[in-house]
């Protein structure tokens, strides 16, 4: 079974992309900004993670750069996911090393796809 | 008193005065030697021996006669405050120093007309510097009691003369340039006059009230002496036309005579020292006749009809009571008189005498050619010989011509003789026409007309002399009689000549010059002279010149008479002034006229002209060519003030444009930004509705439950876009002013219990304790309720949302003024920094500045509620500070305080 962290501060979003994930057969672990995520990951090693870019306390790009450090996560994957749509934001995060960057608002059916993609 | 004793005290006096002198030189600029009152003090060289003794012994004489040459000035001094500071303006730009170079400058820079007026002025003051002298000679024989000796060289009074002359030429002549101040001279001269009439006073107030029992005493003593009535009274017409004529020599003399000219204008140093002299001079004319009288009468009573010299009764009566003292302190105070004007005269006469004969006439073809140092050794050694000579030429004339006379008539010749300037003097100052040839005619028939009517007469012998020639005429035709000319025979021979000379001088003047032009550098100088005010600044401009001159050239000429240094600072400043090129070649009018300037100080105006000259080939201009350069030249002072002030306008049009830009640039990313955060902020709900939306449309085995939850969802994500939206037309209507407020008059303390209790839920959940110590006030004010409402609830909201979490505290405070009321929520959480005291306020300010992190609220509440609050005509702002969580505090007009 896969595990999936999401990391997000919207309560509504994050509970449709629960429910789906669970749906396809994901563990999922849920962050509400930054700071929770890395928390959980000290303890989970999740093979992909889903990131808001913004979010209070600590962003999604701070939290992808101490991803990256994290030598037991490299072979983790990262879809951010945002509402900033400009390109130099898409550029930026995925200078950062996110292997998929997919704008707000996304198609549900879509991301899982990608997802398991990407893991596969 | 013996000769050598009082010769003494005259050595330890002059000494005195050269010390002052000297120490005055040094401290030209303190406040002690460059005052109104030293400027004031110096005028008063106006008063000479001639005044000290002269008019006792007129009054002792004739009575009131003495009284108009100090009427004159009194009466014209008034005027001073325009003419003078005219005259001292036109003086100042051009570098005039002395009268032949105001006149000659003024009639085209005239050579000729420079030395006629320095003939003149010699001809009419060396006569007077003898009168100081002769003043001088009699009053020492008067207080040692001896004699006039009739060889020169056993008298006395020859070797005060020489030394006398010594000392002015050593001193009155240290600078080359004769238009710098010599403030050593005038602050001595000022000191001689408050002697002078301190000493004066002294004697006057001994005489009055101590030989004397005062004014009243004299009067009853005097009034049984003869003819005393007759000399208390002016007279009938006749009497008022003399003393009519004699007024109008003396108003003419305190503007012309070359000492006062020096003293008023060219020393002048400040116009403002003007408004001290016009009071301060009247004043000391006044003081110094108060005891003229009495002292004459008081010489008639004591020495009655022992024929002594009536001139000196303010010696005589110490003398008569042995009172020593008193009658060297008088004699000190006639030889202070006598000085000052034979100084200063001898200064002006030596310095026109250099720079309008001399110079021009002389020896400039060989000062061209030598270096600056000889240059100036050699103008400066012609002035000191030239003052030397003219005090030597002084005495001779005392010795051979004028022993007899009574000092008042010498000085009145010597009045007459200088009043034939004022035509042309005058006239040019104030009318254009005047010309070069007008005022040479004027001054000459003027001066012939003396010669006949005075002059003549007076070196024939005195007016009581049996000459055929004045007592029935040449050739016996009585119509040619010089002291009744054409049978005019009722004025006295003075105001006779005054009469005839001034109008033939007038006449001839105004004749001359309306009927024939004048030259083109005439006319030119006639507008600058006339119209000074207009080009006082930038004089150089008005100056008509056209040929070919290299700057270069020029500029040699400049360094042989100012030396290389000085040369080069002037320069500099000339192309300063006009921002000019320093490698520009070629001369401009501007710095011809700059340049001949420049020389006039050194050689005066006549001979600065044709140094200047004689390196620069100058093409003649017809005079309706210089008066339409005048005219353009107007103009174009005109046209470059508009100038400059329309680009002074374009310049600030085009730093507000630039403003405007940077504000416009400023809104533009704003704009963007605005857009940005809208629909990032518009995205994130829609992004909840579409994945819910998409969990139910997919999925048809969805339990019922988390199906209503998705349900829920769509519902509250499409309430917060519809608030969002909202928020975001109430701003734009605020903006555009199409929101209108509604005003009530409510109580304020009510509104905030009523909004508090639309938030009593989230205060319960975050425990949060609300202090309102106002809550049951009534505070009533105008405000549209529902807005304000609105503006609580989000500060309210805001107040909560930014509480410390655990002991939450928000406290609120209420503020009445007679003007406004305030109220102030405060919540003890985070600190807002100063730099953001301003920003919060502005549209999606959070987001702005925390770009990636999540704001709390949509960014749009704090600028609806400043919007409100300014529409309310109210302030909104923030307080805060570390620790001390933060307060938002916002006024209300109090429209109406008494309707309560």
């Amino acid at each position: 079974m896969k595990k999936i962290l999401i990391v997000d501060d919207e309560p509504n979003i994050v509970m449709s992309l629960e429910y789906t994930f669970k749906k396809n057969n994901f563990e999922v672990f849920i962050a509400r900004d930054g700071q929770e995520a890395l928390d959980i990951l000290k303890n989970q090693l999740p093979d992909i993670i889903i990131l808001d870019v913004m979010m209070p306390m600590v962003d999604g790009y701070s939290t992808l750069e101490q991803i990256k450090q994290d030598a037991r996560l490299d072979h983790c994957k990262v879809i951010f996911i945002s509402a900033k749509n400009k390109e130099k934001d898409i550029e930026k995060g995925l200078a950062l090393g996110a292997n998929l960057y997919v704008t707000k608002p996304f198609s549900l059916k879509k991301l899982v796809e990608q997802a398991q993609e990407l893991i596969n | 008193m013996s000769s050598l004793g009082l010769l003494l005290i005259l050595a330890i006096y002059v000494v005195m005065l050269f010390y002052i002198a000297h120490w005055s030189e040094k401290r030209s600029h303190s406040k002690w030697t460059n005052n109104p009152y030293v400027y004031s003090f110096s005028l008063a060289v106006y008063c000479t021996a001639w005044t000290y003794y002269g008019s006792i012994g007129l009054a002792a004489q004739t009575g009131l006669d003495y009284l108009p040459i100090y009427l004159g000035p009194i009466i014209i001094i008034p005027t001073w405050i325009i003419i003078l500071k005219r005259i001292i303006r036109i003086s100042r730009v051009n570098k005039i120093t002395s009268i032949a170079d105001f006149i000659s400058l003024r009639y085209g820079n005239s050579r000729s007309l420079g030395a006629l007026v320095t003939l003149i002025s010699i001809f009419g003051i060396v006569p007077y510097i003898a009168l100081q002298l002769k003043a001088i000679s009699d009053t020492f024989h008067v207080v040692t009691k001896t004699q006039a000796s009739s060889n020169i060289f056993t008298d006395n009074t020859t070797y005060i003369c020489i030394a006398l002359a010594l000392f002015a030429s050593y001193y009155g002549n240290k600078y080359v340039d004769a238009s710098e101040k010599r403030r050593g001279i005038v602050t001595a001269i000022a000191i001689e006059s408050i002697l002078k009439l301190v000493f004066f006073l002294i004697i006057g107030i001994y005489v009055t009230y101590f030989v004397f029992d005062g004014f009243d005493d004299i009067y009853t003593k005097a009034s049984v002496l003869e003819n005393f009535d007759k000399k208390n009274t002016i007279g009938n017409l006749t009497n008022g036309l003399n003393w009519f004529f004699l007024c109008l020599i003396s108003m003419f003399a305190i503007f012309i005579l070359p000492r006062q000219f020096h003293t008023a204008i060219v020393e002048n140093n400040q116009e403002k020292h003007i408004r001290t002299a016009i009071w301060l001079l009247p004043l000391y004319l006044l003081l110094f006749n108060v005891f003229v009288f009495p002292i004459a009468w008081g010489g008639n009573i004591l020495f009655g009809t022992q024929g002594l010299n009536s001139d000196t009764y303010s010696l005589l009566i110490p003398q008569y009571f042995n009172n020593n003292f008193l009658t060297v302190l008088v004699f000190l105070g006639g030889f202070s008189a006598a000085i000052s004007m034979i100084i200063v005269s001898s200064i002006t006469l030596a310095t026109m005498l250099s720079n309008n004969l001399l110079i021009p006439y002389g020896f400039i073809g060989s000062l061209e050619n030598v270096s600056q140092e000889k240059n100036t050794k050699r103008i400066v050694l012609s002035r000191k010989i030239g003052i030397f000579s003219l005090i030597i030429l002084g005495y001779i004339i005392y010795r051979v011509f004028i022993l007899d006379y009574t000092l008042v008539s010498i000085g009145l010749v010597s009045f007459v003789i200088i009043a034939q300037l004022a035509p042309a003097f005058f006239g040019g100052l104030f009318w254009r026409r005047g010309s070069k040839k007008g005022a040479i005619t004027g001054i000459i028939l003027g001066f012939l007309v003396c010669f006949y009517t005075l002059l003549i007469p007076y070196a024939l012998g005195t007016t009581n002399s049996a000459s055929t020639f004045v007592q029935k005429g040449p050739w016996g035709i009585a119509l040619l009689k010089p002291f009744q000319l054409f049978g005019l025979d009722y004025l006295e021979p003075i105001p006779q000549a005054v009469f005839w000379s001034l109008l033939v001088n007038f006449l001839s003047y105004m004749a001359v010059s309306v009927s024939f032009s004048g030259n083109y550098r005439e006319r030119n100088y006639a507008e600058m002279f006339v119209d000074i005010d207009r080009y006082i600044t930038n004089h150089e401009n008005a100056y008509v010149w056209k040929g070919t001159a290299n700057i270069s050239d020029v500029q040699k000429i400049l360094e042989r008479f100012l030396g290389i240094e000085r040369t080069q600072r002037a320069m500099t400043i000339f192309n300063l002034k006009y921002n000019i090129d320093k490698d520009n070649k070629i001369a401009d009018a501007r710095f011809i006229k700059f340049a001949e300037n420049l020389l006039t100080g050194h050689i005066g105006t006549a001979s600065a002209k044709i140094v200047i000259s004689s390196v620069a080939k100058e093409d003649k201009i017809s005079l309706p060519e210089v008066l339409r350069i005048l005219e353009e030249s107007k103009e174009n002072i005109i046209i470059n003030k508009k100038l400059t002030e329309s680009s002074n306008e374009l310049k600030i049009l085009s730093e507000q444009l630039q403003i405007a830009n940077k504000e416009l640039i400023n809104k533009d990313i704003q704009k963007d930004e605005f857009l940005d955060t809208v629909t990032h902020e518009l995205r994130t709900p829609i992004t909840a509705i579409r994945a819910a939306t998409e969990i139910l449309h997919d999925d048809e085995n969805i339990p019922a439950e988390v199906r209503q939850k998705f349900l829920q969802n769509i519902i509250s994500e499409s309430d917060r876009l519809n608030r969002l939206i909202d928020k975001i037309l109430d701003l734009e209507k605020f903006e555009t002013g199409k929101q209108k407020i509604y005003l009530s008059k409510n109580n304020i303390c009510q509104t905030i219990n009523n909004t508090l209790e639309s938030l009593q839920q989230l205060i319960a959940n975050k425990n949060i304790y609300v202090d309102f110590k106002d809550q049951s006030r009534e505070v009533k004010a105008f405000y549209d309720e529902e807005r304000i409402i609105q503006v609580l609830h989000n500060l309210f909201s805001n107040a909560i949302k930014f509480c410390e979490s655990i002991a939450g505290k928000i406290t609120i405070k209420l503020i009445e003024n007679p003007d406004f009321v305030s109220v102030s929520i405060h919540n003890n959480g985070k600190e807002i920094k100063p730099e953001d005291f301003e920003a919060i306020f502005d549209k999606f300010y959070q987001s702005r500045n925390q770009n990636l992190k999540k704001p709390i609220g949509s960014g749009l509440g704090l600028a609806i509620c400043k919007k409100i609050i300014e529409h309310h005509k109210g302030k909104i702002w923030v307080e805060s500070s570390t620790g001390k969580g933060t307060s938002i505090i916002f006024t209300l007009p109090n429209y109406n305080t008494t309707e309560k």
